[in-house]
């Protein structure tokens, strides 16, 4: 049967187009019980049987559920509980949910797939007998309530038959529709009625969406209706937006305009206790204060008025201890702190109480001073380290550790044996004497290396790589699996892998002694380290050994080790010397971040001892091939696919980024060209000063702070001048060499692959747009992996000082407003030392000098890269957020430094390091008795430099 | 018609409601010009075209007069209210690709019709698109072969033309258009618009007569449009196109057939009576 839609459109230029479209009507669509008769569907299809619902005392038979759009976005968390089954999903809703919630309806769409759940999708839209027209005047809306009743009116009429009794119930928090459905006389039931007439409910009450929830104090409303101009600055202008909203706003006039303000906000914990509403807290006075004031520095200021999109997620955090024993409503405080504290209801408050827990956000009135929302689930004890550990993978969207069973299903069978046939397809170099040098404790080695002698002088240098794509191949769920994860994350007491770890620790990983697969990448270099010829083959290798770096380190130095592997790392090691230097003097730059290891202990796996890491000259050398084989792949593939190869660029920054950096060295007299890489490389070589030997180090940080990320691309997506990496300064560049815990290295294997004719291609690994968004998902992945990776660190560091009060030494990175932003070194850890503390009532003050960006406090000044002494012990008073305080030893202010913890060592350190700033304080001495020379010489001095 | 394996329960139907190998639903009427020597109307669902056949009559033009065999002329044109989204075509014929249909017309009717049987003639076949809801091509090839029928030229055999789409949507969970991603028969305006490939096939269905498999056939035209088509996917596109070829053709035949005993035979017999 046919008919057909006509609906009409409106373009954006205001004209009115008719559509017409055919709607084909079918009699070949089931129904999805086992038990019925009447449909011939095949039995994948039945999904629907009368077994394992839950008993409720509403419904006296066995019953399946038809919900409504509104149960399933709102309460998709109850839904998502294995203890709800039999549910069919009419494609009514289906389509509705897609439009409203992309969110939701991925969720839904994961039930549906469960086949444990039995949820079934009903296509009434193409039913010959479900179908409906939209009456004249009918809203959308009203016509789908409609589809949904008639739908389950086919379905009453449809299981009536013989003696089987199921009851088709309607879920719906729709008034109306409630009332109409029993007009019908259709079994319907509330989303709350249902829950609580279910047999051990209690803990789906909690997670019960609160849309309907309604105060029941009458009690004033605290934020104006949306589109009502007020201006009030804080709060009240953000009107329950929450980060992430898409929200309108209206800008305001000129003369309420303020500006961003310098000052680092303490945490607001006393002000915002209380639920009072007229309580701004005292940190948000000052910046109202202060911004109004300021006149030169407003920018735009404007307040919203209305919000489009909401992008609610789901969010960590713990309970505010109620001060009522036995109230079931609570507040909730996120662990991300842009995120407002949220109303829950439980009835566990006891036990969640300690625990971590995840909320959701349901809804916002005006009245309510927190947006309200439901417990979905508890992770575990606050101060855990597990916990702790699951919190940051959940916010940084990091997928579960564990692998699907269908995953797993396209793993190699054990053992695993090479057969006569890869060795045909595949270029034999077990002769040689590989080795890896990897970090210790390393498992998945992903890279291997290679160098001999060649007769004519010049050496044979490999660079061998797992070959992962053997084992994975396009298109299967292991496949899909890592391109979604695109990236292993490393914690400090644990790693989340991109591939199961059959996979990554055994089978791929190039350990010492077994053959494994490999994908070669061999030069001829000439001893002016010049690549004379490149090829890439995929081979069969034994690794002699994995080393560590410190290992071959020793291997390279002692001079009576003549063996095969000590004499290709020499060669190597000589060549990585030659490749770096001329790196280098193209303009690479050499960045530096504080990297610090933990020493975990082995049995409760807490840190024991923390200490940056060594850099030898092995790493270097390591790094130095790597980089030369990805470029060497990334050439290659873009040769062979100008316009689908996967590279990796790393964009200029723009020159305003460097202007902290310029600005705090011009304070200590230097000059940092930023023109081009080649220069700012330059410039920041010679940056040193003698008396400060970290200087130089702080201002490579500095300088890595200004770049942009590195980012993934497709090369038919971007102008070739586009693919430059800046901090390598080279032209073009890709990842190859870890296919073990990268993604992107994946796809340019099987690029290579291809180039070479070891493998074919297939339909997506040539598609340019689905590539584009398989970057967008890596560049993504990346970034959450880097940030969780950096968590991980400042968890550890915490848990390394509880209970530990420590004096140590650390720079002065920045000067703020009201506090020092100070680097340790030692610990690779940056804090902040505030200087002047609202709450405690000293005499002392700071006076800040925004041009120079300095602090003074009677006769002491602090400079950025002033070197000076701290004591840091762990605040634990907030439980959520547990921060390091820094206090100031040295240079000693009385009334404001601590004592040191140990006086001996502190003058040791000081002996050389404080120096400075006591030869600066005369300095200063000297400068304020003549004010006004001060300019003049300082204009002089930046000449001389 | 379907293969019951292949559909999901919910992707399985495509957006209109058929499944991945129904075609639409085709109409045909002959014979609805008196003035024209033959003349056709096809309806694929709310794809509408017109054709029209004149001659073989003498060539117009100078080259084919001294030909050994018949030329043939086609004129492709789409109307200016053709378009289901409501916008109006600049111009009906002579742009860009009506130029380019009227060449693809021309070598798929050259393909059927027995021209040496007519040297220093022509032939001239007009199409007109009325309405267009995808698979125009295809159906412009369908009117034209039965105007010819309807102009009582000889042709060797049907020239068919049909469809096939790869609606890859560009999601990352393809579980659902698995079997549409294997290619849909007669594609609407919505399949044709969404991103993948678009490959019209005209073909001549079971012209090989001793190999009776399923979608054998003479290819005789193909042509895609959209995104790039990996050479792998190209073999499952051509058997599914000449499945929906044989499909049509069964159709066609069936309507001529109609059209000639319902309308024809009784006159004849009603002359041969008297």
């Amino acid at each position: 049967m046919l008919t057909t839609k006509v609906f009409f459109r409106k373009t954006k230029g205001g004209n009115i187009f008719k559509t017409v479209r055919e709607h084909y009507l079918r009699d070949d669509i089931y129904c999805g019980f086992k038990a019925c008769k009447k449909c011939k569907a095949r039995s994948r299809d039945l999904v629907l049987d009368e077994e394992d619902t839950v008993k409720s005392s509403l419904i006296p038979l066995s019953y399946v559920l038809i919900l409504d759009t509104n149960i399933i976005l709102d309460q998709i968390d109850i839904l998502e509980e294995d203890v709800i089954t039999n549910v069919i999903i009419l494609q009514t809703v289906l389509e509705e949910i897609r439009h409203r919630s992309s969110n939701v309806y991925k969720k839904l769409k994961n039930i549906i797939k469960d086949s444990k759940r039995k949820f079934f999708v009903f296509i009434n839209e193409h039913h010959r007998e479900t179908y409906i027209e939209r009456e004249p005047g009918e809203k959308i809306n009203d016509r789908n309530d409609r589809a949904i009743r008639v739908a389950v009116k086919w379905y009453n009429n449809h299981l009536s038959f013989d003696d089987y009794n199921i009851k088709v119930v309607l879920l719906t928090d729709d008034v109306e529709n409630r009332t109409r459905a029993a007009e019908d006389g259709l079994f319907v039931l509330s989303m709350e009625d249902y829950i609580t007439s279910l047999e051990n409910s209690s803990f789906l009450l909690d997670k019960l969406s609160k849309h309907s929830y309604t105060l029941d104090i009458q009690s004033q409303e605290l934020f104006p209706c949306h589109l009502t101009p007020i201006f009030v600055q804080g709060r009240t202008n953000l009107n329950r937006a929450v980060d992430g909203d898409i929200v309108a706003i209206e800008i305001l006039p000129d003369s309420q305009w303020s500006a961003p303000s310098e000052i680092v906000l303490q945490d607001e914990e006393n002000a915002d206790d209380a639920d009072d509403a007229d309580d701004v807290s005292e940190n948000e006075k000052v910046l109202a204060k202060t911004s109004l004031l300021k006149t030169k520095e407003k920018i735009p200021t404007g307040k919203i008025v209305g919000i489009i999109r909401r992008k609610w997620r789901q969010y960590c955090g713990i309970l505010q201890p109620s001060p009522i024993k036995g109230n079931v409503r609570h507040l909730f405080v996120p662990a991300e702190r842009k995120i407002p504290k949220i109303r829950i209801e439980t009835r566990q408050a006891e036990i969640l109480s300690k625990q971590r827990i995840i909320v959701a956000l349901d809804s916002w009135p005006r009245n309510s001073r927190y947006p309200l929302g439901h417990f979905v689930r508890a992770l575990g004890n606050i101060g855990d380290k597990e916990t702790e550990n699951e919190v940051l993978l959940l916010e940084h969207d990091v997928p579960p550790s564990h692998f699907s069973d269908a995953v797993l299903s396209f793993l190699p069978k054990l053992p695993w044996v090479i057969t006569e046939m890869d060795i045909a397809q595949r270029e034999d170099l077990r002769h040689l004497d590989i080795c890896s040098v990897d970090p210790p404790g390393c498992t998945d080695i992903d890279d291997a290396l290679h160098c001999r002698n060649l007769p004519n002088g010049n050496f044979d240098v490999g660079v061998h790589i797992a070959d992962v794509s053997h084992f994975i191949r396009p298109g299967t769920a292991l496949d899909k699996e890592a391109a979604s994860r695109a990236t292993t994350v490393y914690l400090v007491d644990k790693r989340i892998d991109m591939v199961p770890e059959l996979l990554s620790s055994n089978l791929c990983s190039l350990r010492g002694g077994e053959e494994r697969f490999a994908f070669s990448c061999i030069w001829e270099i000439d001893s002016d380290a010049n690549i004379v010829n490149t090829r890439f083959c995929k081979s069969i290798i034994r690794s002699r050994r994995a080393m560590t770096y410190e290992e071959a380190q020793l291997k390279i130095d002692d001079a009576t080790q003549q063996d095969a592997i000590a004499q290709s790392l020499r060669g190597l090691n000589q060549i990585a010397k030659q490749l770096k230097k001329r790196r280098l003097q193209n303009g690479a730059l050499t960045l530096a971040s504080p990297e610090i290891r933990f020493q975990v202990d082995s049995e409760t796996h807490d840190p024991i001892d923390v200490e940056a890491k060594k850099l030898r000259e092995t790493n270097s050398m390591v790094e130095e091939f790597m980089l030369l084989a990805n470029i060497s792949v990334a050439e290659r593939i873009l040769k062979e696919f100008p316009e689908c190869a996967m590279l990796r660029r790393h964009p200029e920054p723009p020159q305003s980024n460097f202007e902290p950096l310029i600005k705090a060295a011009k304070n200590q007299g230097f000059i940092i060209n930023t023109n081009t890489g080649k220069e700012l490389a330059q410039s920041l070589e010679e940056s040193k000063k003698e008396s400060n030997p970290y200087f130089n180090t702080m201002l490579k940080i500095l300088a890595t702070r200004c770049m942009l990320q590195a980012v993934y691309f497709i090369s038919g997506m971007h102008q070739p001048e586009e693919f430059k990496h800046y901090g390598l300064a080279c032209p073009i560049y890709t990842h190859f060499t870890s296919p073990i815990r990268r993604y992107a290295d994946i796809i340019v294997h099987r690029l290579l692959a291809v180039c070479i004719g070891a493998d074919a291609t297939y339909p997506q690994l040539l598609d340019k747009k689905n590539n584009h968004l398989l970057c967008q998902n890596l560049n993504y992945r990346n970034r959450m992996a880097q940030y969780a990776g950096r968590a991980s660190v400042a968890l550890h560091t915490h848990l390394f000082f509880r209970d530990k009060v420590q004096d140590e030494e650390g720079y002065i990175l920045f000067v703020r407003k009201n506090a020092l932003q100070v680097l340790i070194p030692k610990y690779g850890l940056e804090g902040i030392l505030y200087l002047s503390n609202s709450t405690s009532s000293n005499s002392i003050t700071f006076t800040y000098n925004s041009e120079d960006q300095s602090q003074t406090c009677g006769n002491i000044v602090f400079r950025a890269f002033d070197p000076i002494i701290v004591q840091m012990s762990l605040d634990r008073s907030n439980i959520q957020h547990e921060k390091l305080i820094f206090k100031l030893v040295k240079p000693e202010i009385p009334d404001f430094s601590v004592p040191p913890l140990n006086k001996e060592t502190v003058n040791i350190i000081e002996g050389d390091s404080i120096k400075e700033t006591l030869k600066r304080k005369a300095e200063i001495q000297q400068e304020s008795i003549n004010i006004h020379n001060k300019k003049a010489g300082k204009k002089k001095k930046k000449k001389k430099n | 018609m379907t293969d019951p394996d292949q559909e999901d329960s919910q992707g399985g139907l495509r957006s209109d409601g058929r499944r991945a190998l129904e075609l639409r639903q085709i109409r045909l009427r002959m014979g609805v010009f008196g003035q024209a020597d033959g003349s056709a109307y096809i309806e694929h669902g709310n794809t509408k075209v017109l054709a029209a056949v004149y001659g073989p009559h003498q060539p117009k033009s100078n080259i084919s007069r001294n030909s050994t065999k018949a030329f043939v002329n086609c004129q492709y044109s789409m109307a200016v209210f053709s378009f289901t989204s409501g916008e109006r075509k600049r111009r009906p014929r002579g742009d860009w690709k009506s130029q380019e249909r009227s060449a693809q017309l021309r070598h798929a009717m050259e393909a059927i019709i027995h021209l040496e049987l007519y040297p220093r003639s022509q032939i001239d076949i007009f199409v007109e698109v009325l309405q267009v809801d995808g698979s125009d091509y295809c159906a412009s090839v369908n009117a034209s072969t039965l105007a010819l029928i309807d102009a009582g030229i000889p042709i060797k055999n049907y020239a068919v033309g049909c469809t096939v789409s790869l609606i890859n949507k560009l999601t990352t969970e393809e579980e659902e258009d698995k079997t549409l991603a294997t290619g849909v028969l007669d594609a609407n305006f919505v399949e044709e618009c969404s991103p993948g490939v678009t490959l019209s096939v005209v073909a001549l269905p079971e012209t090989n007569n001793e190999v009776e498999v399923d979608g054998s056939g003479l290819i005789v035209v193909a042509h895609g449009a959209g995104q790039r088509l990996h050479l792998s996917r190209l073999e499952a596109l051509k058997k599914r196109a000449l499945q929906g070829c044989q499909d049509i053709k069964e159709i066609l035949d069936g309507g001529v057939r109609h059209h000639l005993t319902a309308n024809l035979l009784p006159s004849f017999l009603h002359n041969s009576l008297e």
